[in-house]
């Protein structure tokens, strides 16, 4: 077991774009840096690496030029809590590091947004980037049929790698209206790098059927998904399927930032010109200041990385590539805004929370996130609230107000060992998770 | 270096492609990961660690992800019964 206290100029949260383009730059200023991330690699969501081979050469770029500057990784470790100011607490399976940091760096990404709908809890109905996280770690695909539902370009990009490893994709089920769907299409023109990915992912996807104005209404199967019905033209459709892909757009990873004590403007971390958090010497990149996607993340981790190493005259010089990009950004929002009969997704017995079982039925009557959290279990467990808050925020305009540290599940002997030190582990303490 | 891996699957052998995760494993053997609260049957839903639909025991050590963790020759998973 390795408990090494370590001590970092800059420390980076998140190995994803722009934690590695923030990285690069401030260890590039010759300072210490470090990059801890859950992942077993570099690369975040969007450039996961597959198992089948395949490069994403941006990413090789960055962790090139970080490798060169020996930036110290430690993946597959996942920041649990802030024991005292300063300190991050990170632990991988019962390995565990107290992290030192005079400046940091939040580059926690984003996950998809879930929402529940009847059988939206059996076992081959996953997230759109879910589905394709798994055939990147290994999943069979070739055969299978999909449906690719929700909202977002992720759609699009997901349905479109499925077709190259062999999937037959039956169906891409998009909520946004045609209308939306032409006028993100005619802004693109502002925007020529996304535009090519779009006239590309068009080519790769000649043949695959797209409805717009369609969303999934139910999963139907015993002990595994074997087809779903959709709404498409207004009217309901029945479509045999082996996975069903689902993820209405992304929300940003806030968690950590909330326990240190940021704010944040809506959904998103509030940040200055310089990528700084409300919190003194905390910045923030990438998608928890806003869903941009990779370009504008990669900007913000330079800017972020720069003011971090003091390079302030560096990081103003991308001002300009960071106000582009983020036009873009409120694209995105306006687009794949969801609509409000999803609210109508949920039947009364459908489980909202899939921690504790909650059905729709029992939430309704409460007030609150808070309220139903002590009434129901709602949000009390592992996930601790990361799949069934977004959708109660949609659903029935709750917020969740705040994060209790451990932000994730930890040992309890992990967590004793910061303070302590006195105490001699394993004295009534067993490594079990807390959930 | 073989291409595949052999690790158990509540007892059974199960050969995945070297840097499967053990969700993978799983998915390939057509085996559910988790019981829930009300017994219902789960597998992995967002594939990157936020969800823990995908937990399952591993050499002994209840509740890891196992979309978060590669397979290794030998090793012995645990499903909900």
């Amino acid at each position: 077991m390795s408990d090494e206290r370590t001590e970092f100029d800059v420390l980076v949260v998140g190995g994803g774009p722009a934690g590695m383009a923030a990285a690069t730059v401030a260890a590039e200023c010759g300072v210490q840096v470090a990059i801890v991330d859950d992942n077993r690699a570099l690369g975040g969501q969007i450039w996961r690496e597959s198992s089948r081979g395949g490069q994403h050469e941006e990413r090789n770029h960055w962790e090139a030029r970080l490798r060169a500057r020996q930036v110290q990784l430690l993946c597959g470790y996942r920041v649990v809590d802030q024991p005292e100011a300063g300190v991050l607490l990170a632990e991988s399976g019962e390995k565990y590091r107290e992290l030192r940091w005079q400046r940091l760096i939040v580059a926690t990404g984003a996950r998809e947004r879930f929402l529940p709908f009847p059988g939206w809890t059996l076992p081959n109905v996953m997230g759109a980037g879910g589905l394709q996280a798994m055939v990147k770690c290994g999943l069979p695909i070739r055969g299978k049929r999909v449906v690719v539902a929700g909202t977002g370009p992720l759609l699009l990009a997901v349905a479109a790698y499925l077709g190259k490893q062999g999937a037959a994709v039956v169906l891409v089920s998009e909520q946004a209206s045609w209308g939306r769907l032409a006028r993100f299409a005619a802004e693109l023109a502002r925007f020529p790098q996304k535009l090519w990915q779009g006239l590309g992912l068009r080519r790769e996807l000649a043949g695959v059927r797209f409805a717009a104005n369609s969303w999934p209404l139910e999963a139907h199967g015993d002990s595994r998904l074997e087809a779903v019905t959709v709404s498409a033209a207004g009217k309901p459709a029945n479509i045999a399927c082996d996975y069903l892909a689902c993820g209405f757009h992304l929300l940003p990873n806030v968690e950590l930032p909330l326990l240190l004590g940021c704010q944040l403007d809506g959904d998103y971390v509030r940040v200055d010109e310089w990528q700084q958090t409300t919190v003194e010497g905390v910045y923030c990149a990438g998608e928890p200041t806003g869903i941009g996607g990779v370009e504008l993340a990669l900007v913000e981790g330079q800017i972020a990385g720069w003011s971090a190493a003091g390079k302030v005259g560096e990081a103003r010089r991308l001002f300009p590539a960071r106000a582009r990009a983020q036009r873009f950004r409120r694209l995105l929002d306006r687009t794949f805004a969801l609509r409000p009969e999803l609210k109508r997704l949920p039947h009364p017995d459908t489980f909202v929370c899939r921690c504790e079982d909650v059905p729709y039925s029992r939430l309704r009557p409460h007030a609150s996130w808070r309220a139903a959290k002590l009434h129901t279990r709602c949000g009390m467990g592992p996930c601790q609230g990361r799949v069934c808050g977004p959708a109660t925020e949609f659903l029935l305009d709750w917020k969740a107000e705040s994060v209790r540290p451990p932000i994730f599940p930890a040992r309890v002997m992990n967590l004793a060992r910061h303070h302590g030190e006195k105490q001699q582990p394993g004295e009534g303490l067993e490594p079990e998770l807390e959930t | 270096m073989p291409s595949e891996i052999t690790l158990r699957v509540n007892g059974e052998p199960v050969s995945v492609p070297r840097g499967a995760t053990v969700a993978v494993a799983l998915a390939i053997r057509g085996q559910p990961c988790r019981k829930s609260v009300t017994g219902e049957v789960r597998g992995p839903l967002c594939g990157m660690g936020i969800c823990f639909e995908c937990r399952v025991s591993i050499d002994g050590v209840p509740h890891c992800r196992s979309c978060q963790i590669a397979c290794q020759p030998g090793m012995d998973v645990r499903t909900d019964e």
